[in-house]
């Protein structure tokens, strides 16, 4: 990677270790910047040696076989590897050129935003669920509009504005997912990390979701897991193929699956196994 | 189940099998069936030995204060007033107690310590009502005596719960030994509501930038509320049948009083003094009455409790559809 | 880090502290209890408190070898009442009822378990007590017994249940009957646990005094036979605890701590075996 005159960072995947050539992809400004990431659960070794970047307002998809490693540097991003008292992290994660890992986590968390594999809403009201956020940062005066906000940019305004103080468990699962999408982005985090978002819905629910992400990118950055490479063939600017616990290859999602640069990508992609 | 050759000699064989398992599913069914028979027979002679008074009193009962075996009187609002008094005072020391307990086990605390201490919390449950009863005679006692009533009589005696004179025993005295002795179910039940609460609810309120007692207290606790309120009824449910400590330590004076400090009765405390004292087929089942009384109170919290408990822990695997 | 931040942060310290605190607060008073016990009591202990009968009120010295053993022995008859009752009771339920049913009963003994003691006493009062016109060991081991079902019952019925289906159809597929089976597999593979169930039983019961008030009665003199009232530990410490004598109130002490002992270190045997597993076949 090198470092560029100006803000950004240029993307240049010349650290993956089997590759051959790679070109940087030119000045592509990053938000977060992983360097050397080490990442160990006890004794057990689960990430070695990552590094990439995740830029800005753009879509960057990790995808790989089960087990590969993707949803453990997805949850390195916001520190929730830290909930295991076993994990242990090695290396550098930047936040606009701030290591996170010297940071207050709770700080964090408010920047960095998660929506987990299942929905997860809490037990409270549909309003109560999206508003919880900004309460408990603080905010007392606009909720209503910051709710309202955040609902419509998740596509889920119309279809509750009438019932915002239902229980958010009479959602149907797609919809409970675009919730969890509109809490995470009401405390308008710079960074949305979406861990196979999904992969417990039904094919219409994913498509709106998926349309959802691509508008997103506009409001905040996103990071992706995903098992479905038709997905992130469709949603992402860029991709990471990960193979247990290595980064095989990063590049534009285009590059990278039209012309895959490493041989395993392309056995991946190509659905020889995986 | 005669007959000769092989067909018929199996199917003796296998009837005799048979037979054996017949007997064997009569015999414990005797003693299931028995188990069902108790239960009935305890309800029914609770009711038939307690019509005269029922009978004659009727709702009255309930609301009269006059328990005088002398004259053949019976009401039981004393004993009622001391029953709910002193659990409302033990629940109101136990419970932030309980389940503050129970969010550090389930929440803060790693595996084996968690284990442990509920090892220990287990155990204390285990202790009889007599010793609760007699450290309530010996230690809490003198503490409200000599700590407790000067503490808050002199500062506070013009209201009329801290009215004195204390003589140590009294309404407060046994909420405060029985609140010692339902803070077990409390953290017990509680800890395993909390530990059933999925992962993910948590890592969501983490998620959006809480603090740990923020996703503890806003989040996971209110998940597991019902499942907390079941706690809640088993605990309330175990003091007001509780018998030895509370009689011990209560005061055996059976009028209503608003202070605390004040001695009182409660219903299983007046069975367990006066039952055996009692001259006359109505005295004797007026504290039968008071048993059924119990027996119902009981009866209705425990039901509720265990509905509530039911539907949290099921409420976690269902959830994430 | 702005102060809202720090502020949340603060609180969030406090308040797992103050739970950490609760949760230590409520197991410290176990260790107070044994504590207090093993001072007040230990110090009274002697061969007499073992040996001895009560003395005449009033006058010191003496002991309760009459509620040692009357406790002994109420705890063995309600055992032989109660323990075959819960025991058969759930072995039908585990191998032979059916739903219904298996709720009707669960349900009769779960209502049976919350039953107050002392209303288990009255109980006991008007079905034996009144009968045979006197308080007797009969009587209170009755009431005891009624309190063991519940438990040995559900413990029974949910242990056989956890005996793996393999055992089972291993031995149906010998040509073992289905009574042959329970009595000689499925049975012996759970023992473990329905002991353990057992044992606490015991625990509990051997502490509780409130049914033995209209029962047992009490005795300050060996009760003889089955059909006297006789004394018992924690009917004894009960009445001495609650008496204006010094001397009493020591031997209250010295009472409390045998009892208490004796029930934790059932207890304790009891999750220790239950700790080390439920015996499962070698495969």
């Amino acid at each position: 990677m090198q470092a560029s005159p100006n803000q950004g960072i240029s993307v240049n995947v010349a650290a993956s270790a089997a590759s051959g050539t790679r070109e940087s992809i030119g000045t592509m400004p990053l938000r977060m910047k992983i360097s050397k990431v080490n990442f160990y659960y006890g004794t057990k070794q689960i990430l070695f040696d990552i590094s990439m970047g995740v830029a800005d307002k753009r879509v960057t998809a990790l995808i790989g076989p089960s087990g590969c490693g993707k949803s453990t540097l997805l949850r390195t991003l916001n520190r929730m590897h830290e909930t295991v008292t076993s994990s242990r992290l090695e290396g550098e994660i930047l936040l606009d050129q701030q290591n996170i890992l010297a940071q207050d986590v709770t700080a964090l968390r408010r920047r960095v935003g998660m929506v987990f594999q299942r929905p997860n809403p809490f037990p409270k009201s549909i309003f109560e669920n999206v508003a919880y956020g900004p309460r408990i940062n603080g905010m007392k005066g606009a909720i209503s509009e910051l709710v309202e906000k955040s609902l419509r940019h998740a596509a889920l305004w119309e279809e509750v504005k009438d019932h915002l103080h239902k229980s958010a468990y009479e959602l149907s699962g797609g919809q409970q997912q675009r919730l969890c999408i509109a809490r995470a982005l009401a405390v308008e985090p710079e960074v949305l990390l979406l861990d196979e978002p999904c992969s417990a819905l039904d094919p219409i629910s994913t498509a709106k979701i998926e349309e959802l992400l691509v508008e997103l990118k506009s409001l905040t950055t996103i990071a992706i897991v995903t098992h479905n490479m038709q997905q992130a063939a469709r949603v992402s600017d860029f991709t990471a193929f990960l193979l247990t616990g290595q980064m095989i290859e990063f590049n534009p999602t285009p590059q990278l699956f039209t012309t895959p640069g490493d041989p395993r990508t392309e056995a991946y992609i190509t659905g020889r196994f995986g | 189940m005669q007959g000769a050759g092989p067909i018929s000699g199996s199917r003796s064989f296998l009837s005799k099998l048979r037979e054996g398992d017949e007997i064997a599913r009569l015999i414990t069914f005797i003693f299931a069936a028995s188990v069902v028979l108790i239960t009935i027979s305890l309800v029914y002679e609770l009711w038939i030995g307690s019509a005269l008074p029922r009978h004659k009193f009727g709702l009255h009962f309930f609301v009269s204060q006059d328990w005088d075996p002398v004259m053949d009187q019976y009401g039981a609002l004393p004993f009622i007033y001391g029953t709910l008094v002193t659990s409302a005072v033990a629940l109101l020391l136990a419970i932030p107690l309980g389940i503050g307990a129970s969010i550090f086990l389930a929440e803060l605390a790693p595996p084996r310590i968690s284990d442990t201490l509920q090892f220990f919390i287990d155990l204390l449950a285990a202790v009889p009502s007599v010793i609760y009863g007699l450290l309530g005679i010996f230690i809490i006692v003198p503490l409200i005596r000599n700590v407790i009533y000067p503490a808050l009589n002199k500062p506070f005696g013009f209201l009329p719960i801290f009215k004195g004179p204390s003589y140590g025993v009294g309404f407060l005295t046994a909420g405060i030994v029985l609140a010692i002795m339902v803070i077990p179910y409390i953290i017990s039940v509680s800890r395993e509501v909390l530990l059933s609460v999925p992962r993910d609810q948590r890592e969501a309120a983490l998620a959006l930038g809480s603090t740990r007692w923020e996703s503890t207290w806003k989040v996971v606790v209110p998940f597991a509320k019902t499942g907390i309120m079941g706690s809640i009824f088993l605990a309330l449910a175990r003091a007001l049948g509780e018998t030895m400590a509370v009689t011990m330590v209560v005061g055996n004076s059976p009028k209503i009083a608003a202070s605390l400090f004040a001695p009182g009765y409660s219903i299983a405390a007046v069975i367990a003094n006066d039952f055996t004292e009692a001259t006359g087929e109505l005295q004797t089942q007026a504290y039968i009455e008071l048993g059924l009384v119990l027996f119902l109170l009981t009866f209705i919290l425990n039901g509720l409790a265990r509905i509530l408990i039911i539907v949290t822990t099921q409420k976690g695997s269902k959830v994430s559809n | 880090m702005g102060a809202r931040l720090r502020w949340r942060k603060f609180v969030s310290n406090f308040m797992l502290t103050l739970t950490g605190i609760c949760a230590v607060v409520s197991v410290a008073v176990l260790f107070f209890i044994l504590g207090y016990l093993l001072f007040n009591g230990g110090t009274s202990i002697n061969w007499d408190f073992f040996t001895k009968l009560p003395k005449p009120v009033g006058e010191t010295g003496g002991g309760m070898a009459n509620a040692i053993v009357g406790s002994a022995k109420l705890l063995a008859a309600a055992s032989l009442f109660g323990v075959p009752i819960g025991f058969f009771g759930g072995i039908y339920l585990a191998e032979f009822s059916g739903s219904k049913t298996a709720g009707v009963v669960r349900y009769a003994a779960d209502l049976l378990n919350g039953v107050p003691s002392i209303v288990i006493g009255i109980f006991a009062f008007s079905i034996v007590v009144r009968p045979f016109k006197t308080f007797s060991t009969l009587a209170g081991a009755f009431a005891l017994g009624l309190m063991m079902i519940p438990i040995t019952l559900r413990s029974t019925e949910e242990f056989l249940n956890a005996v793996p289906k393999m055992l089972r159809e291993g031995a149906m597929a010998l040509g073992a009957s289905k009574w042959k089976t329970i009595a000689t597999v499925i049975v012996p593979a759970a023992y473990r646990g329905i002991l353990t169930a057992i044992l606490l039983a015991l625990a509990r019961v051997a502490g509780e005094a409130a049914p033995l008030l209209f029962t047992a009665f009490g005795n300050r003199y060996w009760s003889q036979g089955w059909n006297q009232p006789t004394a018992a530990l924690p009917e004894m410490i009960y009445r001495y605890a609650g008496s204006p004598y010094e001397d009493w109130h020591r031997q209250a002490w010295a009472a409390g701590l045998v009892l208490l002992g004796f029930i934790l270190i059932i207890n304790i045997l009891a999750r220790t075996i239950l700790a080390r597993g439920i015996s499962m076949p070698r495969s």
